[in-house]
This record gives C-alpha cells, sequence and structure tokens, in this order.
C-alpha cells in the first residue's frame, strides 16, 4: 500500500522513531544528589508516537549568525586557555545524516568557571569567554565550532567532587522524538570512574560514545587541536503501514 | 533499534548560559490576536520550586497542523509567524510562561481524534534525561474524554495532572512569573494554569514516546 492508498484510506501513514531503550541514564540516580527531589517516581506512562511526536521545530540558519559557531572572537580579546576545534557528524542511529539543525553548546572557561551568577567556584573569569555558542549542521550533517577546552570544575555532590572536563550540546533533529540534550567530554580523562553524572549512563558502551576523539585530520598545525565527536539520534524507520484491522 | 544513540545528560545548573531566546516564550508574536498565556511553576518533591529549569512546548496550529514535512496531511504554511516551538526558563519562584495559540485537535493514524494538546519537555539540573508531558486544556471536556493518551491513564487524580486550568485573566502570570504575560499585549484571550510536579504527591504524568 503506498502513501497514498493509506490516506484513500482514511489512514495516516507517519515515520517512527527507534526506541532509546537501555542508552539513557535512568532518572533515578542515587549518586547524583540533585536527581533525588527531582526524578519522577512513577514509572514513564508508553505513549505511542502520533502527529505532535513525529514532529518538532525544525530550527536553522535563521537562528544562527556567522560568528556564532566561534567561541574565541567576538568579545574584544582573546580568551586564555587551549584553543580546540570540536567538530562531527549529527546522524540518526540508521546512519542516515540530520543536516540543517541547529545545535546549541555551553560550556566552562579553561580555568573551569561557567559565565554564569550562580557559579562561585574561586576560579578567574575570563571576560573574553562566555562559553556559548550556536551553528547549524550542513547538508551531511556536518558541525564544527573553534572554542577553548574548558577545564574540570568542583561540585558539591559529595566530598571533593569533581566535574571531567565537558562541552554541553543541545540538539532538536527533526521530530519531538529526537530532542536531545547531553555533554561531550574529553578522551583519556581522568575523573571519569569518579563522576556520577557521566556513569549514570548503564552501558559502558553508550558511555563512551560521549567521549570525542584526538583527530590530527582536524587539527590545524600551529594554531589549534581537533576533536571529533558524532552524535546519533534516534532512527527515523521507513513510514510503517497499519494493516487492516489492527 | 537503540544502537549507537548517543545519551542523554543533564542540562546541569547553567543551561542560562546557552539555551534561554529573548523570543523563546513566544510560540506568536506579542500582541497576536487570540494569543493566550499558559503559565505555571515547576516544583520538586517536596513542593520546592525548581529555579534553574527549561520548558519546552511543540504544537500543532489551530488548524490541527503542523508546518513539518513529515506531516502526512501535507506540510502547513506558517500564518502570522506562528512557531509551533516555546522555550521558557524558569524564573527564580519556578515560573515559566508561553505565549501561543491553542492548538486544533488531530486525527489519528489508527482512526480517533486527539484532544488539542501540546508536547512539553523538561529540562533541568537533577534531570539526567528530559522528561516528557502533555497540556490538555479545562475547557475542552468533550474532546479530552475522547483523547486516547488521557484514556491510557486510569486514575483520575493522575489524569488531571496533564489539564491546564483556565486561569483568572489578572491573576497568576503577574504574581512575579516571567515577563512574557507582561509583553503579550492586547490580543491576549486567556490564560491557563499548568504546574509540573516533578515528583510526589500530585507527581505529573511523564511519558516515554
Ligand atoms: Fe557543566
Amino acid at each position: 500500500m503506498t502513501a497514498s492508498d493509506q490516506r484513500a484510506a482514511g489512514r495516516l501513514a507517519l515515520p517512527r522513531y527507534s526506541s532509546a531503550a537501555g542508552v539513557h541514564p535512568p532518572l533515578d540516580c542515587p549518586g547524583y544528589k540533585s536527581s533525588r527531589l527531582r526524578a519522577p517516581s512513577q514509572p514513564l506512562v508508553p505513549m505511542p508516537q502520533r502527529l505532535t511526536e513525529i514532529t518538532g521545530p525544525l530550527f536553522g540558519a535563521e537562528r544562527v549568525t556567522a560568528g556564532d559557531a566561534d567561541l574565541t572572537t567576538g568579545r574584544g580579546g582573546e580568551p586564555l586557555g587551549e584553543r580546540i576545534i570540536v567538530s562531527g557528524r549529527v546522524l540518526d542511529s540508521d546512519g542516515r545524516p540530520v543536516p540543517d539543525t541547529l545545535i546549541e553548546i555551553w560550556q566552562a572557561n579553561a580555568s573551569g568557571r561557567y559565565a554564569h551568577k550562580v557559579d562561585d567556584h574561586p576560579a578567574p573569569l575570563d571576560p573574553n569567554f562566555t562559553g556559548a555558542g550556536r551553528c547549524v549542521t550542513d547538508s551531511l550533517g556536518r558541525y564544527r565550532f573553534l572554542t577553548i577546552k574548558p577545564g574540570a570544575y568542583p561540585w558539591r555532590n559529595h566530598f571533593n567532587a569533581w566535574r571531567p572536563a565537558h562541552i554541553h550540546f543541545s540538539l532538536f533533529g527533526r521530530a519531538f522524538t529526537q530532542r536531545l540534550v547531553t555533554q561531550m567530554y574529553f578522551p583519556a580523562d581522568p575523573l571519569f570512574p569518579l563522576d556520577p553524572i557521566f556513569n549514570s549512563i548503564p552501558d559502558p558502551a553508550a558511555r563512551a560514545r560521549l567521549i570525542s576523539a584526538l583527530d590530527m585530520e582536524l587539527t590545524q598545525p600551529d594554531w589549534a587541536l581537533g576533536y571529533r565527536w558524532d552524535i546519533v539520534l534516534r532512527g527515523r524507520t521507513a513510514t510503517v503501514f497499519e494493516t487492516e484491522g489492527k | 533499534m537503540s544502537e549507537g544513540i548517543t545519551p542523554s545528560q543533564t542540562v546541569g545548573p547553567f543551561l542560562a548560559i546557552g539555551l534561554p531566546w529573548a523570543d523563546g516564550p513566544f510560540v506568536v508574536p506579542p500582541g497576536t490576536p487570540d494569543s493566550i498565556v499558559i503559565e505555571g511553576r515547576v516544583l520538586d518533591g517536596d513542593g520546592q520550586p525548581v529555579p534553574d529549569a527549561l520548558v519546552e512546548t511543540w504544537q500543532a496550529d489551530p488548524d490541527g497542523r503542523f508546518d513539518h514535512p513529515d506531516d502526512p496531511r501535507g506540510r502547513a504554511v506558517a500564518q502570522g509567524g506562528f512557531r509551533g516551538f516555546g522555550r521558557s526558563a524558569t524564573n527564580p519562584s519556578g515560573n515559566y510562561q508561553i505565549v501561543t495559540l491553542r492548538p486544533g485537535p488531530l486525527p489519528c493514524p489508527d482512526g480517533g481524534t486527539e484532544a488539542p494538546h501540546l508536547d512539553v519537555s523538561v529540562f533541568a539540573r537533577g534531570l539526567l534525561d528530559r522528561v516528557v508531558t502533555r497540556i490538555y486544556f479545562a475547557d475542552e471536556a468533550q474532546a479530552n474524554a475522547a483523547d486516547p493518551v488521557l484514556a491510557s491513564i486510569t486514575d483520575p487524580a493522575r489524569r488531571a495532572t496533564l489539564i491546564a486550568a483556565e486561569a483568572g485573566d489578572a491573576a497568576a502570570g503577574d504574581a512575579g512569573a516571567g515577563d512574557a504575560g507582561r509583553t503579550a499585549g492586547d490580543g491576549t484571550c486567556g490564560r491557563f494554569r499548568f504546574d509540573i510536579r516533578l515528583q510526589g504527591e500530585l507527581e505529573t504524568v511523564f511519558f516515554d514516546a
């Protein structure tokens, strides 16, 4: 049955997004103190994907200006720290690129301090670094940021708690079901085994997918190290046709 | 297939650096005729406001259509700056606000009709993944009674957590909420209140879509 037959039959043929079962951290995570009063205690209610879930906002170039992918300029002077290039592709789990989609990032500066009034870590602020960036993937799903390698920072989750260096990433994909907010880490960080947020992901293979890779092809000589990180959103399967009587 | 999917991580306490937009709460531009304000608080398991959350909404337009290529009825042409999407960080009192148009009802793939609703994502420090809920409207009792998602929640008290109440026109929003409602202008024609309780008594129903 074709899509138009389907419509003629008075039914709607919708794409379907694959399950992310077992990938994301459970909301209830005793090692992460802030989850204690914020994680729902009731199980999530299964909800079939219908029109609202298989559509979503398609933000692209209109949300971004040219300099937004470069976090190292535009503030008057050069920020301190190690200049890095962060680049990769946004794909779905069937290997298809996700083009023209908005990516938003935010991060601490090289000293591990966020440009936010609530961050009272006694490390220096950098007047030349806000730590916020945006870009849109190209037609092949590629993105690229120029930024400063963020520092590790202490937090009050437990005694002597330190977060591994990370960059926060937010992605829309093409449907409500693909929306993702996550964090990118750097290779071989000695803080990994100690971090309850990183280790909240139950599957070690899934956890490893948050770690970028040093890439000498991305690295620019005498300028900046390159870290490659691909992001994979839930796959969009071929249109599902309801069978008669189902 | 979940193979290869990138796992979620919390937005952390500093999402305000990267995510809020000046026009975020405005699904339609300020002053749009027939616009409504949806507002409420995000509360934790102790009933305390969550001042560092982000509430996002996604919805059909008043005709029940989406400006999206995967809508099998054809892609709607956005009218009057309608964006479908709203984004509001909570303020220190845990309040969020969205200015939008009422969505229309939607046909279900297997027959039946979904009542007018918004899909909602909530992000916050302490949430390792977003939580997803829905906003329905109290004055759509008949449509709500026929809605398959509401019907899937058998406990009436839990089902009620998904229904936004009509708020008196001058009421809640001005009591320290964001600026969206105040700047929405004369076009607004209704206020709805929808609190999101992350945990505990009267915990909001959250979905796995
Ligand atoms: Fe962080």
